[in-house]
């Protein structure tokens, strides 16, 4: 009778794992990857360069973690959360002040989308010094763009959701952006919008993209990323081992050395949220009044280097131009004609040459663009300056031309200087764009305040509007 | 595999096999397309159901009486301003900033709108007096019928800038 109850018990689990659970031996260990479905994603061994921590920070499975986590949360939030003007804020008030553990799941969700912004831009960044968007990786580095795309939609569909003053002019503004693309802005505004103000329509149409078709889309390109990366040979490795052809990196099996090592990022990472969680709440300010803009009123930070280029040029360079030659630029990068990239793959910054000319790039960008800020907003005034232009000239082209002459000079410089690669002058223009692009994002978070006039973080008038 | 492919096409009769595929496509495609139709009809903003005197219709201001020259009185469910001008003329200015679309309060004291978001500045007849607003505020079509004020918030005009003929005056008896 003992002896059959075992049979059915060990039938009915060799039903659903055929293997040992807990694998001892090496080959188990790679028999359990090709026997599961989520490990089967991995390959069953891995090149021993590929498990240092620095080559990829873990920065693509810590994105991972945070996207689920945010589904998880997301779902719960779900039960709450009502998406009609009248009732939104009073879900949310609901959810923080009746629902057991619910400011903490809201919290949880905040600021995991906060940091899954920053993290796939940091991934992104580690993808590019390290060379790892050349052939066979071209074409993941498009679908990360993407990637990328939908975690910034995502982010901002759902910074309406609350509909707290917050939420309902940083949309109004961004939204108020759109209308200066020639042509279909207005048409696209009112899209956006659904409608001519922002309102119930807008609402529930933020929250079927929110909470059903960004999440979709998201998934669908991780797994399409995911495939890429197995597709191309796991992540990218030093290529100067690979050369000394004899002596190929060695490989170890994926359990334990790559799983664990996984495991355990993602473990620090869930408790750092879950702290951070616990210490700080995520704003709600009072509900959402189109009738009163607050003072002032900023779009949500991470589309604020797009707000500050706004403050500086006429809106189509501003938000039509500029972005679009930047997604370009992004989007062309691997398919770029480059010198070498065997040799240099998986080396941080390519050379020291190009650690060298990327510490220029990056102390050029500091000492330039603040004193630019501050000279615009001033002493320059390009519209005042040179009458009888339209300002699409005058603020528009003409301190874009100064810009691209700028840069021009200084890729001109920086290549006779260091007789420098192509891999390693694209690589500086980056830099020299990116440190740029960081300093107008953190001018307009801190340095911006009433009448988004230029203050000093520490004013007493910011921290009391 | 394509040894295989040639010679099916060589048996077939080339011409109207290969008229059949074009037609299965083609109508694949058309069937494509009208979905992508459907979805973005099902999609199309529709107009606001809004309710009888409320934004989104025409919204009685008050009689001809009620509004001082040179004062400006916010009509808040029309989400407008009601600007009666020195010589005794009305306009409806949308409180909506032309800049970004912040709400653009009215400053008594110095006659002026002061947008609190980027801080342009307009005045009574909704000129832009401060960039960045790239131009005068929206308005609305007046109607004056027996002293009593008309505005149709159904839609609002854009303008460059303030112009005489956009200004409505109440026929002197
Ligand atoms: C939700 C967003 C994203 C997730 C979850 C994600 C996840 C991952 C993971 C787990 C890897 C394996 C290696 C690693 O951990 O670094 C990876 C590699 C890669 N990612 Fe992403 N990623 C995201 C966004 C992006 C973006 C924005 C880009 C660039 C535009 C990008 C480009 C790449 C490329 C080219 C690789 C291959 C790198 C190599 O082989 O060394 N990914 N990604
Ligand atoms: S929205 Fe009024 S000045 Fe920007």
């Amino acid at each position: 009778m003992t002896y059959n109850l075992n049979g059915f018990f060990s039938r009915i689990r060799h039903s659903i794992i055929r293997g040992p659970v807990y694998p001892q031996t090496e080959q188990e260990c790679k028999r359990i990857i090709t026997d599961s479905l989520i490990l089967h994603f991995r390959p069953r061994t891995v090149p021993e360069p590929a498990l240092k921590f620095s080559l990829t920070w873990g920065l693509g499975g810590m994105a991972l973690v945070l996207v689920m986590l945010l589904a998880l949360t997301g779902i719960l939030l779900k039960f709450v959360y009502v998406p009609l003007p009248g009732k939104a804020y009073e879900s949310i008030l609901v959810l923080q002040n009746e629902v057991w553990f619910g400011q903490l799941i809201r919290n949880i969700h905040h600021w995991c989308a906060n940091l899954l912004v920053i993290v796939v831009f940091l991934h992104m960044l580690r993808v590019f010094f390290t060379g790892a968007f050349h052939s066979p990786r071209r074409f993941n580095w498009i679908i990360g763009l993407f990637l990328l795309f939908f975690v910034l939609i995502s982010n901002f569909t759902g910074y309406l959701l609350p509909w707290d003053q917050l939420a309902f002019w940083a949309i109004t503004i961004c939204t108020g952006m759109v209308e200066y693309i020639p042509g279909v802005g207005t048409w696209l505004q009112k899209m956006l919008r659904s409608g001519p103000e922002i309102g119930p329509a807008a609402l529930l149409m933020f929250y079927t993209f929110h909470t059903a078709i960004l999440p979709v889309c998201l998934l669908i390109c991780m797994a399409f990323h995911f495939w890429r990366v197995r597709k191309a040979g796991g992540v990218i490795i030093p290529a100067s081992l690979d050369d000394q052809s004899d002596t190929k990196p060695g490989y170890v099996p994926t359990i334990p050395n790559l799983v664990l090592r996984e495991l355990t990022v993602a473990l620090v990472l869930v408790a750092f949220i879950l702290v951070f969680s616990i210490l700080f709440d995520a704003p709600l300010e009072s509900p959402a009044n189109p009738g009163m803009s607050p003072n002032p009123a900023k779009a949500p930070w991470y589309f604020m280097g797009i707000q500050e280029l706004l403050m500086h040029f006429h809106p189509v360079f501003a938000v039509l131009i500029i972005p679009v030659l930047v997604t370009g630029t992004l989007i062309l990068l691997p398919y770029l004609t480059y010198q070498s990239n065997r040799r240099t793959g998986g080396v941080w910054f390519f050379s020291r040459k190009g650690r060298r000319m990327g510490i220029v790039a990056a102390i050029t960008a500091l000492v330039i663009t603040p004193p630019a800020i501050i000279t615009d907003e001033y002493f320059m005034n390009f519209t005042a300056s040179i009458p009888g232009l339209p300002t699409l000239i005058s603020n528009g082209f003409f301190p874009a031309a100064i810009i691209l002459a700028g840069i021009t000079g200084f890729h001109r410089l920086i290549k006779r200087k260091y007789n420098a690669s192509t891999n390693e002058t694209i690589q500086t223009l980056f830099i020299l764009l990116l440190v740029s692009f960081i300093i107008l994002t953190v001018t307009g978070i801190w340095f911006r305040g009433p009448g988004m006039a230029l203050t000093w973080p520490w004013n007493p008038e910011l921290s009391s509007s | 595999m394509s040894s295989n492919l040639k010679k099916i096409k060589d048996t077939a009769e080339p011409g109207r096999r290969s008229f059949l595929s074009k037609l299965w496509l083609g109508l694949g495609l058309v069937v494509f397309a009208e979905s992508i139709g459907v979805v973005f009809a099902f999609l199309r903003p529709r107009k606001p159901r809004t309710s009888e005197g409320g934004f989104g219709s025409i919204i009685t201001a008050g009689p001809v009486g009620d509004f001082e020259p040179n004062s400006v009185t916010a009509i808040v469910r029309g989400h407008f301003y009601l600007a009666c001008l020195e010589d005794g003329g009305f306009l409806a200015l949308s409180r909506k900033c032309t800049h970004l679309g912040c709400t653009v309060p009215w400053d008594s004291k110095n006659n002026q709108f002061t947008c609190p978001c980027h801080a342009s500045v307009f005045d009574i007849k909704g000129n832009v007096i401060s960039p960045p607003a790239p131009r005068a505020l929206d308005i609305y079509p007046v109607t004056i019928e027996n002293e009593i004020i008309k505005v149709d918030t159904r839609k609002p005009i854009r303008r460059s800038e303030f112009r005489p003929e956009q200004v409505m005056y109440a026929k002197r008896i």
